[in-house]
């Protein structure tokens, strides 16, 4: 083809574009500024709008607006027009609007899901902004103590304002499980909790309905597809035994990698928009495991739902009737509440036990008094009392000798000296540590945590290695930030 | 003896002094020709595990919470308990997150 036959049909189908362009343009004014459009006269002598539709696709319902918005996965082989309209006119419930939320719920409104129901009960705080990245407003950096659902809502609304956004800021207890999962097609769970996590799956029993499952700490995750189809297991079919309290490591005690939730919540996002539309092979009878730190994606074979399953078996025992008032907090030992703080114990006796603006009465009068800080080196390297020693509560006995060999030394308070001499003391310290300003009844150290719980097991636990001295630190280094010193940083 | 790759994963790998990944050759009970995955695992606790058993098993078999894999398949589908462990094959301890 020559220069001058390229230009010429380059022309050409110049001209048709821009004719294709002003029918577009005229069929896409509203009603009201149509009908004029009907009379030649009064639309400057333009063509005349046609009667008959102008453009027809394959019934999917898709506005102009919306086919452009979502072009670039229309025009994909795999997905097209038709999954785009299902998604359109398909539901999901994300529950959690937190580092797993965050992402999911993002990446579910700019895919033009037609309606998101978002489920928290929190408020932001700074220690989530890292991960949960959905909260922040406009010309400001974070939202912090606004309401999760509602700050999420809105970052999904200012991203897409097509869709239609639920919030629901009362949790999802048993009480409103089953009818809140009903209403969607796909249910997100985004929770950070046993409890609710075997909630959510009961519900979704119950109702039927797909669910997406993400978990993430420190820096591994994991995703799977529970409930769905004819085999699909759900949460009980693989752990029908709940875990200790104990064994459930959470965020705010084992820290997380942001980017870690961040990975899993969009590949939940990726799972119920394949769900929502039929296109692709749900993660069913799967479970992807995730280990960030060595870059390690392992993808599992799962077993069948077992037909003796409580909850999706043959015979189930939770049902509709029964869910709403089944004990999750007692089935799995802990309660739903997972970012707070734990129960301050009161484990060994009251006067063994001082607050924390009298120790620091007491480090003012005796400098060289020890402090022993209990807490895991990643905490204690962020701040601690000075001089304090390190005797993280786990593996504690192995601090032992050291805790013996420093009382020994000369500097520590005179009564430390011969820890064994001193242990049939114990009583009469401990009576005076409560109420006493005398300097001469100082006992000779004290024990912190973070919280005042682990200072008190390792107090204990002394006490068992013959170790009678030392106070506890009622409500640790949070009390002392709170009380104290409002500089110390706290995490 | 059996090769055995076992693998720990999701906090599992805390109680196996942080090793995610241990190869090792573990002897079969007296006498017997195959080595089970409950032989296998009660060797990891008595000569892999460093810390807390009770966080890996509870009874004779794995603690709840603890996804057992044979060969990246779920070992309820391979005979859990008395599922064989030959020569090369994988064990993987999982145990289920909560977070997010």
């Amino acid at each position: 083809m020559s220069t001058s036959e390229e230009l010429e049909r380059l022309r050409a189908e110049n001209e048709a574009l821009k004719a294709e362009l002003e029918a577009l343009k005229r069929s896409q004014q509203p009603p009201a500024a149509q009908a004029p459009a009907a009379a030649p006269a009064a639309n400057g002598g333009g063509a005349a709008c046609p009667a008959f539709a102008p453009w027809d696709g394959m019934q999917h319902g898709l506005d102009k607006q919306q086919i452009s918005r979502y072009s670039r996965q229309i025009i994909l082989h795999s997905f097209g027009v038709q999954a785009q309209a299902r998604l359109c006119r398909g539901s999901v419930l994300i529950i959690g609007a937190g580092g797993l939320g965050s992402p999911a719920a993002l990446y579910l409104a700019a895919a033009g899901v037609g309606r998101l129901g978002i489920v928290d009960r929190d408020t932001v705080e700074l220690s989530n902004i890292h991960r949960q990245v959905i909260h922040r407003r406009v010309g400001g950096e974070a939202s912090v103590g606004v309401h999760k659902a509602l700050s999420a809502a809105e970052a999904c609304r200012a991203l897409n304002s097509s869709i239609l956004v639920e919030t629901y800021l009362e949790g999802l207890t048993p009480e409103n499980a089953v009818e809140l999962i009903s209403e969607y097609d796909v249910i997100v769970d985004a929770s950070d909790n046993a409890p609710t996590r075997y909630l959510i799956s009961d519900a979704c029993c119950v109702a039927r309905r797909p669910l997406v499952s993400g978990a993430a700490i420190g820096t591994d995750g994991q995703l799977t597809v529970y409930c769905h189809g004819e085999d699909g297991p759900c949460y009980r079919c693989l752990f029908p035994e709940s875990p200790a309290a104990g064994n459930c490591a959470r965020c705010v005690d084992a820290g997380v990698l942001g980017v870690v939730p961040g990975v899993i919540g969009t590949l939940q996002a990726l799972e119920a928009i394949k769900l929502v539309s039929g296109v692709g092979e749900p993660l069913s009878r799967r479970l992807l495991a995730m280990d960030c730190a060595t870059g390690r994606f392992h993808c599992v074979k799962l077993r069948a739902k077992s037909p003796a399953c409580v909850a999706c078996g043959t015979s189930p025992a939770i049902t509709a009737a029964t869910l709403p008032t089944y004990d999750y907090a007692g089935f799995t030992g802990q309660a739903a509440a997972n970012d707070a703080a734990p129960a301050p114990l009161q484990l060994i006796p009251r006067e063994e036990r001082i607050t924390p603006r009298q120790l620091q009465e007491r480090l003012a009068a005796h400098p060289d008094a020890l402090v022993l800080d209990v807490r895991p080196l990643e905490q204690f390297n962020i701040c601690h009392l000075p001089g304090a020693m390190h005797t993280p509560y786990k593996h504690f006995d192995r601090h032992l000798d050291a805790i013996r060999a420093r009382l020994a030394t000369p500097g520590t308070h005179p009564a430390a000296a011969g820890t064994a001499a001193t242990a049939g003391d114990a009583a009469g310290q401990d009576g005076t540590a409560e109420d006493s300003s005398s300097p001469s009844e100082q006992p000779p150290f004290y024990v912190v945590c973070r919280r005042g719980n682990d200072s008190q097991r390792a107090l204990a636990a002394l006490r068992r290695a013959g170790i009678s001295q030392g106070v506890d630190v009622v409500g640790g280094m949070e009390a002392w930030a709170r009380e104290v010193d409002t500089s110390f940083p706290m995490y | 003896m059996v090769r055995v790759v076992f693998e720990f994963s999701g906090g599992m790998e805390l109680l196996f002094g942080n090793q995610k990944v241990v190869e090792a050759d573990v002897p079969q009970h007296n006498g017997e020709q195959q080595l089970t995955v409950a032989a296998a695992m009660a060797w990891a606790r008595d000569n892999l595990l460093t810390e807390r058993p009770e966080l890996f098993m509870k009874g004779s078999s794995v603690r709840p919470g603890v996804l057992v894999l044979l060969n990246d398949t779920d070992w309820e589908l391979c005979g859990e308990l008395e599922a064989a462990v030959a020569d090369g094959d994988r064990v993987t301890f999982i145990s289920t997150l909560h977070g997010g």
